[in-house]
């Protein structure tokens, strides 16, 4: 133990060491105490609030026809896992509109990086191309999901466009920023160490920028799912989406917060695998953002 | 570094020595007696003996964003031999680091010329280095990669930049850690990872703007040691900009006062302080206090111009 080889070289006071060994000891219980405590409150607040809400539509104080109950919603959910869908395999229906949210995510990502750090990079577009940009944005682009609808039909392909669009601005005015940004010393850095416009802009506009990126990609997973789940909602053949609007066409209420609790641990799945990549990535960076 | 550095080279047009001689009012402090010293007045100018920087009463101004015409630095009129350091010293913000950045390329003049090797600047050249104020390392590259920067910008093959990126890590005391994140390292650590930098580029020409200015006392005399030892093997020509006049005299073999903004040449003085130089100790020296007294007396007036200028702009 540690405590003990930092007790070695003062071998004349044979008391402190094991006052100090004490006093760690005690500070690492505390610690254990704590992470106990957060998480017990955390379980606690849980159990309350399911446990509140079955109770309330068991007595009726709410209307289980309208809000369901836990209990209901988890029987949806193991129907679904033993039996299947009305459209297939619960897994099928996941797939399908994982797979749709990630090709439009990583399309929308594609091409707001691409432009953003583009339009970050070269004045002459960002002046050309900045108030269409905006225009754009300020339209709340959902409606566009029937528009896809028309175009592309109910596969894959029109909810994947809407997942685009939702995805590619938030990226777009990161990149675009992030490539604004960078610190002018760094540039002109390497313009002095003798990097040509290309080189500056894959070698230190592009890393820098970075952080920027990432921070939309965050958000902008969790809007192509809300792309792929409109496009599926509005018309779909298979989808987690289709599942809430036949769940919502057949007054099956459990059947809608099954599909938004099977929604909900799909995202927190991704978000954690971007973390994971997000801190392999910024080794670069202090490990504590508040440190510097 | 044994060898006696400032053979250094004298060439003056008749017509420039004249502008400027209002300037120097004989206050020059001569250094002919020094030993090593060579002193070239030979008028025949070819391209090999043109001095390294020269800039012919050259000025920038800026548009600030209100848009008013700011002028930086006016008739500047300022010559840089081969192989010597210039220390270029003034106020606060009057308008040193633009010289730099007119030498440099990054930005062009807007009156007058500048000449590097005795070619106008047009853009950034090959042969200059460039050490800022701020930390310019790049905090994504690990130490070795942010030394390599340079060569592999200059498309050396990888292999040979790594070499010669080593080479210069193991000079500057930074062999240990070439495995490291920028913000692993300490300010005068990731000095040195600039310092290593700039010089894997083997540049003629060494900018530098008050490069250690974000140092404590300590180690920036450390630094400055460090400085003189890795330029002492290059031979390339040094203006080194700063507000420290005790850096300035300890490094230099010119110190040249600018006035207070917008800013251009007051006085320039010769530094007869023999190398090799230890900057604790040669401060010490007798010789290097007559000095500070003298250029103190040049720039102390313009100090207390901006000062003044301050108080009324703030009232």
């Amino acid at each position: 133990m540690p405590p003990e080889s930092v007790s070695l070289p003062a071998a004349g006071t044979l008391a402190k060491p094991t006052d100090a060994a004490e006093r760690s000891r005690t500070r690492a219980r505390a610690v254990r105490r704590r992470v106990l405590t957060v998480n017990g409150t955390r379980l606690l607040v849980l159990v309350v609030f399911l446990g509140v809400w079955e109770w309330f539509s068991r007595t009726g104080v709410i209307d289980p026809f309208n809000f369901s109950m836990p209990s209901q919603i988890w029987d949806q959910i193991t129907t679904w896992i033993m039996h299947g869908t009305a459209q297939g395999s619960l897994g099928e229906q996941v797939w399908t509109t994982l797979q749709e949210a990630v090709y439009g995510w990583v399309i929308g990502v594609a091409t707001g990086v691409l432009l953003g750090i583009a339009l970050g990079r070269v004045r002459f577009l960002a002046d050309v191309f900045g108030p269409y940009v905006k225009v754009l944005n300020a339209m709340p682009r959902i409606v566009l999901a029937p528009i896809f609808l028309i175009w592309f039909g109910l596969g894959p392909a029109s909810k994947v466009a809407s997942a685009v669009v939702l995805v590619f601005f938030p990226v777009f005015f990161n990149a675009f920023q992030g490539a604004r940004e960078v610190d002018r010393n760094l540039v002109s850095n390497a313009r002095i160490l003798g990097a040509s416009n290309r080189k500056v802009t894959f070698q230190v506009v592009i890393p820098s920028a970075t952080s920027w990126i990432f921070t939309s990609l965050h958000v902008s997973f969790g809007f192509a799912l809300i792309g792929a789940i409109v496009g599926e909602y509005i018309g779909a053949t298979k989808g987690l989406g289709l599942m809430v609007s036949t769940a919502q066409g057949t007054f099956n209420s459990a059947g809608v917060y099954a599909a938004m609790v099977i929604l909900a641990v799909v995202a927190l799945i991704a978000e954690g695998l971007l973390t994971f990549l997000e801190k392999r990535l910024f080794r670069w960076k202090p490990a504590d953002p508040g440190a510097r | 570094m044994g060898r006696v550095r400032f053979a250094f080279v004298v060439l003056r047009r008749a017509k420039r020595a004249e502008h400027r001689s209002v300037g120097r009012r004989g206050r020059a402090l001569t250094r002919l007696s020094a030993p090593g010293v060579t002193l070239l007045t030979s008028p025949g100018m070819t391209s090999n003996t043109s001095p390294a920087i020269e800039l012919r009463g050259a000025g920038k101004a800026f548009r600030t964003p209100s848009g008013a015409l700011h002028t930086a630095v006016r008739d500047l009129d300022l010559t840089v031999e081969r192989g010597e350091f210039v220390a270029v010293v003034g106020p606060t913000g009057c308008g040193k680091s633009t010289t730099l950045t007119l030498v440099s390329g990054l930005e062009e003049p807007t009156e007058g010329e500048v000449l590097v090797g005795g070619e106008p600047v047009h853009g950034i050249g090959g042969d200059v280095g460039f050490v800022f104020q701020q930390d310019a390392v790049f905090p994504w590259r690990t130490v070795l990669s942010n030394v390599m920067a340079g060569p592999r910008f200059r498309g050396v093959p990888k292999t040979e930049a790594r070499e010669r990126a080593r080479d210069w890590l193991a000079r500057v005391g930074l062999s240990a850690f070439e495995d490291r994140y920028p913000h692993q390292l300490s300010g005068g650590q990731r000095k040195r990872v600039a310092l290593a930098a700039t010089f894997v580029n083997d540049p003629k020409i060494l900018l530098m703007d008050e490069p250690f200015s974000a140092l404590d006392v300590q180690t920036r005399a450390l630094m400055s040691d460090q400085l003189l030892d890795l330029w002492a093997g290059t031979g390339s020509s040094v203006v080194f900009v700063t507000h420290d006049l005790e850096e300035s005299i300890a490094l230099a073999d010119k110190v040249v006062v600018m006035t207070a903004g917008p800013a251009t040449v007051k006085e320039v003085f010769t530094i007869d302080l023999p190398r090799p130089r230890k900057v604790e100790e040669v401060r010490l020296e007798p010789r290097f206090l007559e000095i500070y007294r003298e250029i103190w007396s040049s720039l102390g007036e313009e100090v207390r111009i901006t000062r003044e200028r301050g108080a009324g702009h703030a009232a």
